[in-house]
């Protein structure tokens, strides 16, 4: 009789671990290149410079409004690898599952994780599970590997900013991020939130197509916009100047930031990019993004300048000014 | 969202900052004794809008800031208590204490919980009868009120397993600490918003009539805080100092008498410890004998030694407004955000805190 | 000492309210503030309702607000042409 929660006889490689591969992924993963379930799949990795990135996914509730960390973890991972530009090819998964896991959660989570992959395009090519005793993981971590290629002539990083360029995000800021936390707190706020988890491989791609002065593009997940362009200033050396009054955020986003003392500009984001672009392809940009269904709220949201160096300054929505800076310490409720 | 936009409004801001100028023609200091204040100043850039001659210094206004380094020793003494669930504000968790904050006893295993409410902390209790949930009750008068009423609900409920430690501090012992004190040079006080909500605009009538210094009771949204200093500003200068409510919408000169007398049923006054300023007399909040069976420190062991503030501190003249963030010895070298010292770097409302983010 | 938002009250059980701000519902407790009405609007402060905003007030204030730079704008403009 197949078990309906995960035992720590699913770990130890033997009949359980199979039947339990065979059950859960192998099927709804499937693809040539996984099939054999062999120690290793062979690629053949077409011309260009590879893109590759690691994620580890802990979020916690595991299952959120917009999504869950099956999910998340493909689309945190392709939008990863397609910040260099890259075209997201392969995906690797890595599961560490707390003993007493619920089978049927499991199974919710892996079906999302592969129509995420197939909407993405990309192919779940490596996987692994390992089972731990209870209490010694909080029910499902995801680990990532993500691989693509980058066209011939495309070199984007975050050390590419120059003065003159101008900044723009794909949509509004904090969504994840407060419906996360929201979830977490136990809050009882009763708002229309939703994660904003998406795969942006096709926003990048348009986006690509129609500007070649495109210098930088990062995904602004932990720490939210703010931490983001600072890594950014810092990185390439320059300063960033932005209005607060062109960053969109979702009013209700805003509404919950009110009432629990939280910036949106701090809170994780993971279905939105920041682009940097050469000053005079912003309205490209711009036309590029918003003409995708997940850039309809872009927007031009400040400027690159020369000096000082590794500083983030905001014109505020009422017309002072002020540094953004990084994070410091976890966004939590407060009540002063 | 009505009420809060009309306030954010552009256009009224920088009118109100051209007012603010063009009525401004002395130097004048003006010292706001909320955290929300402070945060809402730096958040905004107010200070990037006002004329040179008109200076804003924060006071002891910010409830975790203010918190004594033994509070702080108290509470991880608390979290170390098998069997104790510590349900706290957010703003309380990263504080660091003498050797340990909350924060790192979470990291050990203890089981801190950040709660948005008294009320919160009640369902935790009623959620986990085996623990003793207890709260950590952090706030001024605005706060005070409703741990008061959350001790009164457990009571009622005969709720065992829910007991508070009281932290909480009072605004008026403060403002005549701060005022008997080093001479501040101020000429008039941005006054709390919601802590005047509760206990009325009366402690400030001594304030402006005896120390000549005005007094107006100020709003949270940027064109409240503007139009607070225009009223500042204009008194100055036409030699008042008289108590205005420019916060109409959220404060009666009567306050919440309801809130008041709930503080006072649960709690009664005692001389507290407050970080960066020692010692002052009738300005915490002890739970009364009626109550004493909430009261944390009878139910639990929570003895600690004596603590001192770090050596090189100076946040007790930072607090008076007497010496700028950015002329303390410590800050920018070894105290920051990630590294706090002094309860004005702790907080994200704490004087040096706020200076660090928006104006470093 | 706190970020209190002004939330109306939208439906009221016994000794709680729930109250929206900006499409955000919460429940709130109104011991503090007694014979409060759907539609009000009140200062809501860490799970409590700590004062019912009167719309006058809030009328006023806003407009307080406006005649107040008027009036320096006004003053001043009067110093300049010396004939106040």
């Amino acid at each position: 009789m197949a078990s309906d929660t995960i035992l720590l006889d699913h770990g130890a490689g033997g009949r359980a671990s199979h039947e339990l591969v065979g059950r859960i992924f192998a099927g709804r993963f499937s693809n040539p290149l996984l099939d054999p379930l062999d120690d290793a799949a062979v690629l053949t990795p077409p011309p260009g410079r590879l893109s590759i990135s690691t994620d580890t996914f802990v979020v916690d509730p595991v299952v959120f409004p917009g999504g869950n960390i099956g999910s998340l973890a493909v689309h945190g991972t392709v939008n990863d690898v397609c910040m260099r530009g890259a075209k997201p090819l392969w995906l690797t998964v890595g599961f560490v599952l707390e003993e007493g896991l619920s089978i049927a959660l499991l199974t919710t989570i892996v079906e999302s994780m592969a129509r995420a992959a197939t909407e993405a395009g990309v192919v779940i090519v490596a996987g692994d599970t390992k089972v731990v005793g209870r209490g010694q993981a909080d029910k499902i971590f995801i680990n990532t590997c993500g691989i693509g290629v980058i066209p011939e002539g495309l070199d984007l990083g975050a050390h590419l900013a120059r003065p003159g360029d101008a900044v723009l995000v794909s949509g509004s800021m904090g969504d994840h991020g407060v419906t996360i936390l929201a979830q977490r707190e136990g809050l009882n706020l009763d708002a229309p939130l939703k994660s904003d988890s998406a795969s942006l491989n096709g926003l990048v791609a348009d986006l690509l197509a129609a500007c070649d002065g495109v210098h930088v593009l990062r995904d602004p997940t932990r720490g939210g916009l703010a931490t983001t362009l600072n890594e950014i200033a810092a990185t390439s050396r320059v300063a960033i100047e932005l209005q607060e009054g062109a960053i969109p955020v979702d009013p209700v986003v805003q509404g919950v930031c009110e009432l629990l003392g939280l910036d949106p500009f701090y809170l994780a984001n993971e279905g939105k990019l920041i682009c940097i672009v050469q000053g005079g392809q912003a309205q490209a940009a711009l036309t590029a993004l918003r003409a995708h269904p997940l850039g309809g709220n872009a927007a031009i949201i400040g400027q690159v300048k020369e000096a000082p160096a590794g500083r983030v300054w905001m014109h505020t929505r009422v017309g002072g000014g002020r540094i953004l800076d990084m994070l410091s310490g976890e966004p939590l409720p407060r009540i002063c | 969202m009505k009420h809060v936009d009309e306030y954010r409004d552009p256009e009224l801001a920088g009118k109100l900052a051209r007012a603010i100028a063009e009525a401004s023609t002395r130097p004048v200091r003006f010292m706001e004794l909320c955290g929300t204040h402070t945060m809402a100043i730096a958040r905004h850039g107010l200070t990037s809008m006002l004329p040179a001659t008109v200076e804003l210094v924060s006071g002891p206004g910010c409830p975790v800031c203010v918190t004594a380094t033994e509070e702080i020793d108290r509470a991880v003494k608390l979290a170390q208590t098998p069997g104790v669930m510590v349900a706290t504000f957010g703003d309380l968790v990263r504080v660091p204490g003498s050797h340990s904050s909350l924060a790192r006893e979470r990291a050990k295993g203890a089981q801190v919980k950040v709660v948005y409410s008294a009320l919160d902390a009640l369902d935790l209790a009623k959620a986990h009868p085996q623990a003793q949930v207890v709260f950590l009750g952090i706030g001024f008068e605005t706060t005070a009120p409703t741990v008061a009423a959350a001790v009164l609900m457990a009571q009622r409920t005969g709720l065992t397993n829910f007991s508070v430690l009281a932290a909480h501090k009072l605004l008026p012992p403060a403002l005549a600490a701060l005022l008997t004190g080093p001479q501040l040079g101020l000429n008039g006080f941005i006054c709390p918003g919601h802590v005047t909500t509760v206990i009325g605009t009366g402690v400030y009538a001594a304030v402006a009539k005896q120390y000549g210094l005005a007094c107006v009771v100020s709003g949270f949204e940027p064109a409240d805080v503007l139009a607070t200093i225009l009223m500042l500003v204009r008194q100055v200068e036409q030699g008042r100092a008289e108590v205005e409510i420019q916060y109409a919408r959220g404060v009666s000169a009567a306050g919440n008498p309801q809130a008041v007398a709930l503080m006072n049923q649960v709690f009664s006054t005692v001389d507290a410890p407050w970080r960066g300023l020692g010692w002052i007399p009738k300005s915490g909040l002890d739970l009364a004998p009626a109550f004493a069976q909430f009261d944390a420190r009878r139910r639990f062991d929570l003895e600690v030694p004596p603590a001192s503030d770090h050596p090189g501190c100076q946040c007790g003249d930072v607090l008076r407004g007497l010496v700028r963030p950015n002329q303390c010895r410590l800050f920018d070298k070894v105290c920051n955000p990630e590294n706090p010292l002094g309860p004005c770097m702790v907080s994200m409302e704490g004087t040096c805190a706020a200076w660090y983010r928006y104006r470093r | 000492m706190c970020l209190a938002v002004p939330a109306k009250i939208v439906e009221i059980t016994g000794e709680m309210a729930k109250v929206e701000v900006g499409g955000v519902q919460r429940l709130v407790s109104l011991m503090l503030v007694p014979d409060l009405q759907v539609g009000d609007y009140v200062i809501t402060h860490a799970g409590f309702a700590l004062h019912r905003v009167d719309e006058q007030e809030a009328l006023a204030s806003i407009n307080l607000l406006r005649e107040l730079v008027e009036s320096v704008a006004a003053a001043q403009a009067g110093e300049v042409r010396g004939d106040d």
